[in-house]
């Protein structure tokens, strides 16, 4: 079967930065794809590019085998692209809306009316159809942009970030809808950068770092790659440094423990990579019994895709993100999404 | 989002796409630019205070400029004619150009706000959809304001030009705002934002009208302003329309501006407007093929 997106050694750069540097990825029919990585990754304009808003420099992409750079109209017929920032006119109604996008679209107008009416129930916006977009909360502005780019039956959904800034049932709600989406048949092509939300949500990820793509998998594929079992251990709610490096040498000497990391970050507590399966919980509490040392809270948990990210990369998803943020021009790249 | 979404299964399974019959261009032009038309209708239809403005502000210049100069000599602005018959020519073409200069507004939010992006991931059957349709909405508005215009300084006893005299006003008023719109709209996607082009309004309206002979006839003007005036587009529009105005009897050849060049008849003027809508319209065209391609 044909794959629903399918991108290739895509490659944009805007000005002296290099957006996109090497992202390939595959989007099967049906399924739902997770594009992670922290901000700045260029996960945006890897999605700008796909959805003809910007011009790739190298590279291919097509859409359900339609090149988006030759043959434009064709793949934004089968593309529904949901921005991060829901840009809607607030004095239309959300049914005007609709009736815009349905002509853009070009639907016939009688079957527009049945499939705007159907789309509308779809999305649970009877009581706010005919209600200005101005009035509406940030839960059903994303719910009528997601209608919206739903309205002509996509192959492929694209949506960027599209749970950012939304309240946590509002998040779940979207989550439900995409996977019903799926069910139907619709391949959904998501970034984020939520650990959670691709890891619940996604079929198979790419994860992204400064353009690249550096892993990409099922999720759990993707952990088990990285092997072991994660341990957290406070040693105090704070444990001063040299504590900490007394107890990470003691630590080290066991057996069933791979490795020790001290995370200066969170009060010097130690992230310990264990064999899988193993009593290495035990045994590690035995060793800080034996050494006299306390416990504050120690935890053993599966590999996330944190632990994917931070093993590729040196740092974690948060760490990045908060470096990223700090970094981020962000009036370059307003002008960069403004066309 | 207080509910939840739980559609029937149908809902989603139905046929996989409304598959574009092999419909043609020229009818998918058409259904977009006036989906889009429809939009901006419904802004002012609903905001309508931007209308009301550009109504009241016009009749405001007939009545106060008109006062202004209610006291000058007769026969100062020619044989017979009183300030106010003078002005209105000057009111109409200037109330034209003022709002076909921001035309590109709309469009400059649109680019800041993102709602350009959702049309441009739409398979339009051309981006020159949304130009056109900022067009069809500035010069529908525009010929409102010349109605109530007229109108006005009919009662206030400027007369009115016969029906020819009437079409005539409202061709000129259509070239000058399709060529300024094409300006505007230029503008509005050259420029990085609503400031700047905000500020590129505000120093060419005023200038271009007292450069103009919307106030008064070039014989007041210093030699230089003059020149300025007669190169100044907006000329070629205010002083076909006086004609009319002031001569029931005229035609394609009557003489309406003696320009220090030369004499300029009112079928010339008319080929200079149509010529500057030309190029204006012409120079925008690499720009949009650029930003809409």
């Amino acid at each position: 079967m044909m794959p629903a997106v399918l991108i290739e050694k895509l490659q944009k750069r805007y000005g002296s930065v290099e957006a996109v540097k090497d992202v390939s990825l595959k989007v099967e029919a049906g399924e739902i794809f997770g594009l992670l990585g922290p901000n700045g990754a260029g996960k945006t304009t890897t999605l700008r590019c796909l959805c003809t808003l910007a011009a790739p420099d190298a590279g291919t992409i097509e859409v359900s085998g339609i090149s988006v750079v030759n043959n434009p109209r064709q793949a934004r017929q089968r593309l529904g692209y949901i921005a991060q920032e829901v840009a809607l006119d607030k004095v239309l109604t959300g049914r005007e809306l609709l009736e815009l996008q349905a002509a853009l679209y070009h639907l016939p107008n009688a079957a527009a009316k049945q499939r705007i009416a159907d789309t509308i129930a779809l999305l649970g916006l009877e009581d706010w159809a005919d209600k200005r977009t101005g009035t509406y909360s940030g839960g059903l502005k994303k719910r009528l942009d997601l209608a919206a780019g739903l309205l002509h039956q996509p192959d492929v959904l694209v949506l960027d970030e599209p749970t950012v800034g939304l309240d946590i049932e509002s998040r779940s709600t979207v989550w439900n809808f995409l996977r019903q989406l799926r069910e139907a048949g619709t391949s959904v092509l998501i970034t984020s950068h939520y650990l959670e939300e691709i890891d619940v949500l996604a079929d198979r990820v790419a994860i992204i770092d400064r353009g690249t793509v550096i892993a990409s998998g099922t999720p759990s594929d993707l952990k088990d790659q990285v092997g072991g079992d994660r341990i957290t251990l406070r040693i105090r709610e704070f444990s001063p440094m040299d504590e900490a490096e007394h107890a990470k040498s003691l630590l080290e000497s066991l057996p069933t423990v791979q490795e020790v990391i001290i995370n200066a970050a969170q009060g010097n507590s130690l992230n310990l990579v264990v064999a899988p399966n193993s009593d290495a919980l035990v045994g590690v509490q035995q060793a800080l019994q034996t050494a006299g040392l306390p416990t504050f809270g120690i935890a053993q948990a599966r590999p996330s895709l944190d632990d994917v990210y931070l093993t590729a990369t040196g740092r974690t998803l948060l760490d990045a993100d908060l470096a990223a943020a700090g970094n981020r021009d962000l009036k370059t790249e307003k002008k960069q999404n403004m066309r | 989002m207080s509910r939840t979404i739980t559609p029937a299964k149908t809902d989603l399974a139905e046929p996989r796409r409304l598959d574009l019959p092999q419909s043609n261009l020229v009818a998918d032009v058409v259904q977009e630019t006036l989906a889009l038309t429809r939009r901006l209708f419904i802004q002012l239809q609903r905001r309508p205070s931007t209308l009301a403005a550009g109504i009241i502000q016009p009749l405001m210049w007939l009545v106060l400029f008109g006062a202004l100069f209610q006291n000058a000599p007769q026969g100062l602005f020619g044989d017979r004619v009183s300030y106010g018959q003078f002005l209105g020519a000057g009111v109409i073409v200037f109330t034209a150009f003022g709002g076909a200069l921001n035309a590109g507004l709309p469009i400059m939010f649109d680019r800041e706000f993102g709602f350009l992006n959702r049309l441009l991931v739409a398979p339009l059957a051309s981006r020159f959809s949304i130009v056109m349709a900022s067009a069809i909405f500035i010069t529908t508005l525009s010929l409102i304001q010349t109605a109530a215009i007229v109108g006005m300084s009919a009662v206030l006893g400027a007369g009115l030009p016969s029906v020819f005299g009437l079409a005539l006003v409202a061709f000129i008023v259509l070239l000058l705002v399709l060529a300024v719109t094409g300006l505007s709209l230029g503008l509005a996607f050259a420029l990085p934002g609503h400031i700047e082009l905000i500020a590129v309004i505000f120093v060419t309206n005023l200038p271009l009208l007292f450069a103009s002979t919307a106030l008064v006839p070039l014989s007041f003007m210093p030699r230089w302003l003059q020149v300025v005036a007669t190169l100044n587009p907006l000329s070629y529009a205010i002083e076909p329309i006086r004609y009319v105005y002031l001569h029931s009897d005229w035609s394609f050849s009557s003489t309406i501006m003696q320009a220090p060049w030369g004499t300029v008849s009112l079928g010339g003027a008319l080929l200079i407007l149509v010529g500057f809508c030309v190029v204006a319209l012409s120079s925008i065209q690499p720009l949009l093929r650029r930003r809409l391609a």
